[in-house]
């Protein structure tokens, strides 16, 4: 399957195999559609590919707590549709979710933990749920959606702290997980996390709040640099001992005066 | 979506379908001594040519003392060892013993092959000590099939290791008599294993754990491998 | 005099393509050459030009050779870094360097960069991607330090900094962050090298160590190993086998010649 970011929103190729023939599902054991569906001659509807996307988010871990970063773009194939979309999100006082991927699918997980968050609170014993019981949920909802061949379109970095405990971890459309110091969806897993790693493995203890902004913002810089389906416009999710605070959009400064010097491609005549 | 679906008893457009699969890479490998098991992964978790991250664990202590070791696809691994562990604690509660590792292999081969037309992608190997307080160690396909070893090693370097296994603990067409395999011996061979497949396999590297059970109990060590 | 056979006329032979695409159309598999995934950078600095490039050769997910030389030597004055299909990048810059040599004795000129990059790009392009070569090529002529990179297309970019392979994204975060103009040939080896590191520990295709070569205005610093981040840790134990580990089923030598005593060989260093 061709999940690569640069492939978001484009007519998918035809063909293509997998080498895991063992685990192709057998024709007409596959898992069924709904009988609601059944009788239809025509495919049961499935995001088969994300429509209108967000791209990269970045997280990492520092002294104090944990950071996201993510631009407020959401792109319909190359399109710039939607500039002010929000994709850092908090639930409750000690977790942000951040989103790339399907821009749709990603309203339904807001819905969707937003429930649960009411059905919470809604206990009345002032219980709240911890980033990692947040992200335990969601990879079961996406891991759910997958295996019923249906999946949420979208990588997910689930950034919380709590207690004195840092949390950072991803969740993908495949319900894959890991949990990490560092964190970057789509491009910026190309791109921007080799920048992260090597500004913050090992130094997570010493990284001050200022110096993971500071690190966030010269990668969201590059990845606007590189990433054609990005936007200089961003937002900053912090969640430390005091809660949660996600910054208004904010531009990043570019530079391009590099690009005098440059002149053709190959031999010029002149 | 031009293709047909021929064996569809209607025909209906097929679209190009998500598939529910990837390989995260990584190798596990497990030996079993007359009282002692090995069993061993790295923790590199990658997706492509992409590392996901330097740490994570393809090793599932479990509640009864055993290390269930899960190689394959991620999201199906933990959901499997999830659902084992569920099962030891219902055992617990039920019969107020902890189930012995090979029932626990026979119950990992039904949950598999439950599994037969959806499979969990997982290369699943489990060790453990038996009734006798000998080490022992299972090994299954995604889709159940059961085999029980003294040595295995399965994932994206099976086949640079497994070789290697054969020949310094099967010491086949050797005349000398080989020296007991000891709990320490194997943990060379282990490491010297890893390290090995580290320099050859791209998928496998940054840490080696591993876990060493014997009758006493289970210990565990984080090895550093290449992060390249 | 007719030859009966006559000679081969040299270039590709194309007898076969319309059987290979019957065998293929049936459902055979064409053999797999061997693609590299790799890093390949180049940075153009204040007097000249550093190219830097990792020595992994992948064969699918197997390393197959730890330090290969990814950095091709094209004439005195221009090296070219390699990245896609090994041998494709192997013949490609072999046979550009001997026609720029060609070149150089019939003007009794230093080949310029523009002049090598417009054979490579004309010779790739010929073969519309078939060649899967993707160049980095650096040099230093009468008009100065010259960085471009070739695309297996045939397609050209001349740029103050390039990367190249499945590590290009890596290295390319790190010159974006990095980069300045005019930089000195220390800051630019500096560059050179975390971009190929982030490329070595990032990516899965690249690996083990740091080739770098320094063109200048009548020089060329060739660091093959420049830097050596993956060194082997030592073995745990031998595993040489004993004398008497396998059955001797018979024996007999043969003295082919007489050794005669005489000096120890000098092993000193």
């Amino acid at each position: 399957m061709d999940t690569h970011p640069g492939n978001w929103g484009n007519p998918r190729p035809h063909g293509g195999s997998s080498d895991l023939d063992i685990l192709r599902p057998v024709d007409g054991l596959a898992p069924a559609p709904s009988a609601a569906h059944g009788s239809s001659a025509l495919p049961v509807s499935r995001t088969q590919q994300p429509i209108v996307t967000g791209t990269s988010v970045l997280g990492i871990k520092y002294k104090d707590g944990v950071m996201l970063a993510a631009d407020t773009l959401a792109s319909y194939g190359s399109l710039a549709q939607i500039r002010d979309m929000k994709r850092l999100v908090a639930f409750g006082d000690h977790t942000v979710i951040g989103a790339s991927g399907d821009m749709s699918d990603w309203q339904h997980i807001q819905h969707i933990l937003n429930d649960c968050i009411i059905d919470e609170y809604a206990n009345g014993d002032g219980h709240q749920l911890h980033p990692a019981h947040i992200f335990e949920y969601t990879s079961r909802v996406m891991y759910g959606r997958r295996s019923q061949v249906n999946p949420l379109w979208n990588s997910l970095v689930v950034g919380g702290f709590r207690d004195g405990k840092h949390f950072l971890g991803y969740v993908d459309l495949l319900g894959t997980t890991y949990q990490s110091s560092t964190i970057a969806t789509g491009y910026g897993s190309y791109i921007a996390q080799p920048l992260l790693r090597k500004q913050v493995e090992g130094r997570e203890d010493e990284l001050t709040e200022a110096d993971a902004a500071k690190i966030l913002d010269e990668s969201m810089r590059v990845l606007f640099y590189r990433d054609a389906r990005s936007l200089n416009k961003i937002q900053r999710a912090t969640i430390n001992p005091s809660g949660v605070s996600i910054t208004e959009p904010y531009s990043l400064q570019t530079e391009w005066s590099f690009a005098e010097g440059i002149k053709g491609y190959g031999a010029i005549y002149e | 979506m031009e293709a047909f679906a021929s064996t569809a008893p209607v025909r209906v457009p097929l679209e190009h379908r998500f598939s529910p699969y990837t390989d995260n890479g990584g190798t596990t490998l497990a030996v079993a001594g007359s009282d002692f098991c090995v069993i061993a992964a790295d923790t590199r978790q990658s997706e492509g040519y992409n590392i996901n991250t330097r740490y994570s664990p393809k090793l599932y202590p479990l509640s009864n003392g055993s290390v269930l070791a899960i190689g394959g696809m991620q999201a199906d691994a933990s959901t499997l060892a999830k659902r084992v562990e569920q099962r030891l604690e219902w055992y617990q509660f039920k019969h107020d013993k902890p189930m012995n590792t090979q029932a626990v292999a026979h119950m990992v081969s039904t949950m598999l092959y439950g599994k037969r037309f959806f499979p969990y992608f997982a290369w699943v190997t489990i060790g453990g000590m038996d009734e006798n307080g000998n080490g022992c160690v299972f090994s299954f396909d995604p889709v159940g099939t059961i085999e029980k070893h003294l040595w295995q090693c399965s994932g994206s370097s099976s086949k640079l290791i497994q070789p290697f296994l054969d020949s310094q603990m099967g010491h086949k067409h050797e005349l000398l008599p080989p020296g007991e395999l000891t709990a320490q011996r194997a943990t060379l061979l282990v490491k010297d294993g890893f390290t090995s497949a580290t320099e050859r396999d791209i998928y496998t590297g940054d840490f080696l754990e591993i876990y060493t059970i014997t009758r006493d109990g289970r210990t565990r060590e984080l090895i550093e491998l290449k992060r390249d | 005099m007719t030859l009966a056979e006559p000679l081969p006329t040299g270039g590709f032979s194309f007898d076969n393509v319309a059987r290979n695409a019957m065998l293929a159309a049936r459902g055979a598999k064409p053999p797999k050459a061997t693609s590299t995934g790799t890093t390949i950078v180049g940075v153009i600095f204040k007097d000249g030009v550093v190219l830097g490039a990792d020595t992994r050769a992948t064969a699918g997910p197997i390393v197959a050779d730890k330090n290969c030389e990814k950095i091709h030597y094209l004439a005195p004055n221009m090296y070219c870094c390699g990245a896609g299909t090994a041998a494709d990048t192997e013949f490609t810059t072999a046979l550009i360097s001997s026609k720029l040599e060609l070149h150089s004795l019939q003007t009794g000129r230093q080949s310029r960069v523009v002049t090598a990059m417009t054979m490579l790009k004309q010779m790739l392009f010929r073969y519309q991607g078939h060649i899967g070569a993707a160049l980095v090529l650096g040099g230093y002529d009468v008009n100065g330090p010259q960085l471009y990179t070739i695309a297996p297309h045939g397609s050209t970019d001349k740029l103050p900094f390039v990367t190249m392979g499945s590590g290009s994204l890596a290295a390319m975060a790190v010159f974006e962050a990095k980069w300045r103009a005019n930089m000195t040939r220390d800051e630019a080896v500096a560059i050179v090298n975390d971009a190929i590191e982030a490329g070595i520990f990032n990516d899965l295709g690249s690996g083990s160590n740091v080739d770098v070569c320094v063109i200048t205005k009548d020089n060329v610093e060739y660091l093959r190993n420049y830097n050596r981040p993956n060194e082997r840790g030592v073995k745990e134990q031998s595993y040489r086998f004993p004398r008497g580990t396998t059955t001797v089923m018979s024996r007999k030598v043969i003295n082919f010649v007489d050794v005669i005593e005489g000096d120890a060989m000098d092993v000193t260093a």
